[in-house]
């Protein structure tokens, strides 16, 4: 059996800069779209995207039912950004919840339109030390966490980042910075190892080569 | 380049591997959201009632622009004239998420495009070339698409503008650092964005294809010819199962490798929107000739 990896579900969206952060962190990632893609996988990303276009997508294939019974049956761990942490909830103000992965309740546009997306410099203890630039691109927010969920960090009153033991929901987007913090701790949260393999400086255009 | 430019390319970024869909109501773009659309574009008419009623196509009613953004949750774009700033100051004021500067509607001023570098809202402009390109992310476009042929559902204009930027960026990788600046000249475009896009081997924003996709086998093509994603006008509520077809192109723009899939998804779609050919058009009734 060949070693596990990280996954990218790639039907829609930002797959790709999440692609270029996993190879700069020493993971070659498989880029998901049919449920057998997942044998691979000790963990997925779910990208952002628009999740009403990927919960339609997931459903192509019943990829939405083998990523349930990969992460309730494998023990495979799942980070949703953005979208994917829509797609992740318990709870979806307003709709139908689709994967439910996490208990949490979550808004979408929770800050308005794309004239309200904005950036942040932050540090989180055991995931980032000095302050790296989150981006929040038409994001959402967690209204409230309960049983085992476990609030990271909180912007303008808001939940921006949660996770229990085997599934992370960010309303920003890592991969869309300099920033691979995120993206190290997901990985070892999968008990997988990284290093850093990231070849020159960060540019926004890395995913157009790298991903 | 500064935060905000880099926050709209990156709203365009999460765009990828999806459909824009041409909606005139706020039933329209529910439609569209169910099937799949990653954003709609908020429009009175479509481009083939455009072409066939003629007369100045100007920004819709603001009213209906609200209607519609009020009825779904994905991103909201809508058209501006070319060099039509007041129009664009309106739609940023609407807090819509995009806004089109389109060759579409009529156009506001012929010599100049907006200065999209004084909004703080994002642009798409359409493009035949590498050079109309260039100039439009210049004056601060966050996205490009293929001008096409919109309203015709011919696809040949689109396959066209696609084919001559990837010829032409071809052209571009194979030049010497000394060649380069004569390319930019024959082709009006900064010697700096040259370099950027020798280097990437592509447009440095997210590049969609528009004007005249009407089937989900035009939305593969498109991709396969390196497009990141499709804009669909009246090719979806002109035809005879918008709902399905919408579906239809959606799996099709995802899953624009799988030849099996393009077939299933292809079965039983219903009428097509009826269509013009391209070569049938006098060069007066051609959108994709203004704003250069």
């Amino acid at each position: 059996m060949t070693e596990k990896t990280i996954g990218v579900l790639a039907l829609q969206g930002g797959y790709r800069e999440h692609g270029a952060h996993l190879r700069d962190c020493g993971i070659e990632p498989v880029y998901v779209t049919r449920p057998e893609e997942l044998d691979q996988c000790a963990g997925l990303i779910i990208p952002g995207g628009e999740s009403s276009c990927l919960r339609r997508l997931l459903r192509g294939f019943e990829v939405d039912t083998a990523i349930v019974n990969a992460v309730k049956q494998d023990g495979m761990h799942v980070w949703g950004t953005c979208a994917g942490a829509i797609l992740c909830a318990d709870s979806v103000v307003g709709e139908e919840p689709c994967l439910g992965l996490i208990e949490c309740e979550i808004e979408r546009n929770i800050f308005g339109s794309q004239l309200s997306s904005f950036y942040e410099e932050v540090s989180i203890p055991g995931i980032c030390e000095t302050k790296e630039r989150l981006v929040y691109i038409r994001a959402p927010g967690i209204r409230r966490i309960w049983g085992k969920t476990r609030s990271i960090l909180t912007s303008h009153d808001v939940i921006t980042a949660a996770e229990n033991d085997q599934v992370l929901v960010t309303s920003f987007h890592p991969e869309l910075s300099e920033t691979r913090a995120f993206h190290f701790y997901f990985i070892a949260k999968c008990g997988l190892a990284s290093h850093d393999a990231r070849p020159h400086e960060w540019t926004r255009t890395a995913w157009m080569e790298r991903g | 380049m500064n935060d905000r430019y880099e926050i709209n390319v990156n709203l365009a970024q999460m765009l990828k591997g999806g459909v824009i869909m041409d909606v005139v109501n706020a039933e329209q773009a529910k439609i569209a959201q169910e099937a799949g659309a990653v954003a709609v574009m908020a429009l009175e008419r479509v481009p083939a009632d455009i072409r066939k009623e003629g007369g100045v196509a100007r920004m819709s009613d603001p009213a209906l622009i609200e209607e519609i953004k009020n009825a779904v949750t994905i991103p909201v774009m809508a058209k501006a004239r070319i060099g039509h700033f007041v129009e664009a100051q309106i739609l940023e004021a609407l807090e819509i998420d995009y806004i089109d500067e389109s060759e579409v509607l009529t156009m506001a001023d012929d010599e100049n495009h907006i200065n999209k570098h004084l909004f703080k809202i994002p642009f798409v402009c359409g493009a035949r070339d590498l050079g109309e390109a260039c100039r439009r992310i210049q004056e601060g476009a966050a996205m490009i698409r293929t001008k096409g042929e919109a309203g015709t559902g011919d696809v040949i204009e689109a396959v066209r503008h696609m084919r001559t930027m990837n010829r032409e960026i071809a052209e571009l990788c194979g030049l010497t650092d000394n060649e380069v600046y004569t390319f930019c000249k024959n082709h009006g475009i900064s010697v700096e964005l040259a370099f950027k896009i020798r280097e990437l081997k592509r447009l440095p924003v997210v590049n969609f294809a528009a004007g005249g996709i009407a089937t989900p086998a035009d939305a593969a093509l498109m991709m396969q010819l390196g497009c990141d994603g499709v804009f669909v006008g009246s090719g979806i509520f002109k035809s005879g199962n918008p709902a399905k077809r919408a579906r239809a192109i959606v799996m099709a723009a995802a899953h624009y490798n799988d030849p099996k899939l393009l077939a299933e998804v292809s079965k039983n779609l219903g009428e097509p929107m009826v269509g013009i050919n391209c070569d049938d058009l006098s060069k007066d009734a051609r959108l994709a000739k203004r704003g250069i």
